[in-house]
Parts: C-alpha cells; structure tokens; sequence
C-alpha cells in the first residue's frame, strides 16, 4: 500500500446549497464522530488537500471556483460528493441558474446519498475515497514504470 | 566535554524527526482525549510526513522552495549547534534566520492569505524574542557560561533560581511551538481564519520540510527547558515532560488571541517576570564586592 490512505487531508467546498449538508461535514470534526481518527485533516489549502468534499449543486457563479480548487489539487484526488444536490441539483434542479449535480463538472469519484446527508455516511464517503486514492497512487506508479522502459526503449 | 557534545549534536540530527514527530503525534493523542475523541494513531505524523513527500513537487514560484529549504537547514543547524556546544548568544541569529526564511517564503507566494500569516509571524518574532535573549542571560548569571554543556553541568537547581526566566520561556514557548492562543501565524487545529496562514501555499514536500523543521525545532525548545531540570536526573526527566503537558492543557483551554496582546502580554512577562528574576543576581553581585 502506498500509505496515502492514511492520511486523506480534506478540503470542503459549499456550492450552491441550503447548508445542511455542509454543516453534517463540520459535524464530522466533533467529538462524536472524529474524522481526524483516520488521520484526516480539514484544510483550507487545495495544495495540501487529498480529498475534496463538495456540496450542493453547482451554478454558472461558483462553476470557476469548482475547477479551481479541484485543478490547484496534487494528484492523485478524490471527489466526494455530498448529498442529493452535489448528485443531481436535487431541489435546487429546475433553478434557471442551476447546471445540475457537481459531475457536470468535475469528476466525481464517491457519491454520498442524504439530504442532508448523515455524518455517519460523510465519513464512510470519506474513508472509500481514501481507498480509492490509494488504488490512484498504484495506478499512477504503475504507469510511471510502464512509461519509463518505453522512453528509455526510444532514446 | 566536548566529545560527547558532539555525539549529542550528532545523536540530534539523526533522532530529532523521531523525537519530534513522537512529540507532535502524542500531543494530537492527547488534544483528542482532551475533546473526548479516539484521536489518530500516535504515528500519524510519520503518515502525514511520508505522504507529503510521496507528492509531486509543485512550488508556485522559482524563489518558494529555496527559502524553504534554506528554513529547514537553519532550524536543524540551530539546535545542532546548541547540542554542539556553540555559544547560545551567537546561536539566537541563527533561530532568527531560519524563521525569517520561512517569513520570506510566505512572501514570495503572493497568496493574501500568506502575507497576513507572514506578517504575524514577525510580530510573533518580535514578542518572543528579548524573552529568549534574557534566558540565556540568566542561563549565564547561573552557570557563568553561554554553551550547552557546561549549564547542563552546572550542579544546581537552575529552576530554583531562575523561576521567573522559565515562566517567561514556557510563554515564549507556546508562540514559537505555534500553539494556541498564540497559534496565530499558522494553526494545527482545523479552525483556523486564515485558511493556513504562514503554511498557505506551501504544497507536498515544501510543506514537509516545514514540518520536519517544527519537529527539529520542538526538541531542542524542550531542549532548553532540560537545562533548568538538568541537575537531577529524576527532575531532568520529569521538567520537560510535565512543561509539554502543560503546554497541551494551554493549547486546548485557551481561545486564540488577537497579536496586539500576544505582543504586548510577551513583552510585560519578559520585563515582569524575566527581568525581575535578574535584578537578584545584580544585586546580589554588588553586595558581594
């Protein structure tokens, strides 16, 4: 194992919301459910986030925002996303400024059900995200050792 | 004597990131207890590290990462050259450089975020400052000496004559451990106004070395507060300990503060507390001659 799965740093991004589900994320750093025991850690940095944990729908406002944050991010990333409006614009939908869940977006590798969405589930979101970051970091080792014979093939 | 200083100062860069990031992984066990949480495993730290340097190396300018690592190399060689034996007086303009390195680092980003967090770290300097330049006077008013073995040699209870500098030295200590309420440059908790200050920016292992420098530079600070406990071997042990636990309790009971009185209350307790514990010995010398 690469080890990154141990240490998911988050960052987390409210779109266009009610704010529930983004207050269930804050609930996730109390005593009661303790996100920090599998070594997360809340981070207002893109830089220094693994995961990015997004709620609500996004909006023609906050879709360069969206990118930003996602694309200041190091690979290997995960999305998280958070709730029935993160998936689908949920009530929010028929909105005349609302384009829709977050995956018309960015890529969204864990979708978390709920609206608003249980702790209990953010950080089960948040532990398969890890997993699926490490999965990435193999990947991405994998296709460093596959490219570098190739490139050593064509010198 | 100056032997096994060097074995000291060696024995330090080799132990100082397991020391330090031990230091820093049980402080986040205890902070947790403290809150009723689980916590992250005591080694969390290594994991924290192992990833940040398992990143891609992205610094947002040519300048970021030469400043950092010239931040890295001065905060080793500082308590390096404590270990050593080199004289602590001349030692001060090293710390001084190696924090200003990482100021200047935060600068050079650009990021508002950082500017501010840079701009309260030099506000950070300047109230910690004269309260470690008069440590180490006191350290010399006990022990005639500025160099580090010879005041851990010295034979006497250095906390019993020198109460008032070690206080001053523990506040000091919480602004230069970066621990709450004087977390303000940069914090390790997640509430955090400035989103990460001083650290914003600082990606991967740009961000490792600064951590692996916090770590070196914990355990020569607990280095430090050793030489008031340093003539009994019980005291030696159970000083630093106690002071890292009560500097755990400060961090998780105190709200951060605003820099005005984290400036002001540094700067009443050096001339409170520091220089009212060397006014004895000034005129206990003048009665003696």
């Amino acid at each position: 194992m690469s080890g990154i799965e141990k240490s998911p740093w988050l960052i987390h991004y409210d779109a266009s919301s009610c704010n529930g589900c983004d207050i269930e994320v804050l609930a996730c750093l109390t005593p009661m459910y303790d996100a920090e025991r599998f070594g997360c850690i809340v981070t207002g940095d893109p830089k220094q986030a693994d995961i990015f944990l997004i709620t609500g729908s996004v909006n023609n406002l906050n879709i360069p925002v969206v990118k930003n944050i996602y694309e200041q991010m190091p690979e290997p990333k995960a999305v998280v996303a958070i709730g029935a409006c993160a998936y689908s614009g949920g009530v929010f939908a028929e909105c005349y400024n609302v384009k829709g869940g977050v995956a018309n977006v960015i890529p969204v590798d864990v979708y978390v059900p709920g609206c608003a969405a249980k702790p209990e589930s953010i950080l089960d979101g948040v532990v398969r995200a890890a997993q699926i970051l490490a999965e990435k970091k193999q990947a991405m080792k994998k296709a460093r050792r596959a490219k570098s014979p190739a490139q050593e093939a064509a010198k | 004597m100056k032997g096994y200083e060097l074995y000291l100062a060696i024995a330090y860069l080799i132990l100082g990131p397991f020391i330090g990031g031990l230091l820093d992984g049980v402080s986040r066990k205890i902070t947790a207890r403290l809150q009723g949480r689980v916590g992250p495993p005591i080694i969390q730290p290594f994991y924290d590290l192992k990833k940040l340097f398992s990143r891609k190396l992205d610094p947002v300018n040519s300048l970021q990462m030469p400043l950092v690592l010239s931040h890295f190399i001065f905060a080793v060689a500082t308590g390096f050259l404590i270990f050593e034996g080199s004289d602590m007086l001349l030692i001060i303009f090293v710390l001084t450089l190696a924090a200003i390195f990482l100021v200047l680092a935060a600068y050079s980003t650009g990021s508002p975020f950082s500017a501010i967090g840079a701009n309260r770290e030099l506000i950070m300097m300047t109230a910690y400052e004269p309260m470690v330049i008069l440590t180490l006077v006191g350290f010399f008013k006990v022990a005639g000496s500025f160099h580090f073995g010879d005041i851990a040699a010295v034979g006497k209870p250095t906390i019993l004559l020198l109460p008032g500098i070690f206080l001053g030295l523990v506040y000091v200590l919480i602004m230069k451990l970066r621990k709450s309420p004087f977390d303000i440059s940069t914090s390790h908790h997640a509430h955090q106004e400035l989103v990460k200050g001083l650290t914003a920016d600082l990606g991967g292992p740009a961000l490792g070395l600064v951590e692996l420098a916090d770590w070196y530079e914990s355990v020569y600070l607990y280095g430090l507060v050793f030489l008031f406990f340093s003539w009994n071997p019980i005291a030696a042990v159970l000083g630093p300990v106690v002071t890292y636990f009560i500097i755990i309790l400060i961090d998780n009971v105190t709200a951060r503060v605003k820099w005005e009185l984290a400036l002001t209350s540094a700067w009443i307790v050096a001339i409170v507390a520091g220089m009212g514990n060397l006014i004895p010995f000034y005129l206990i010398a003048r009665v003696v001659h």
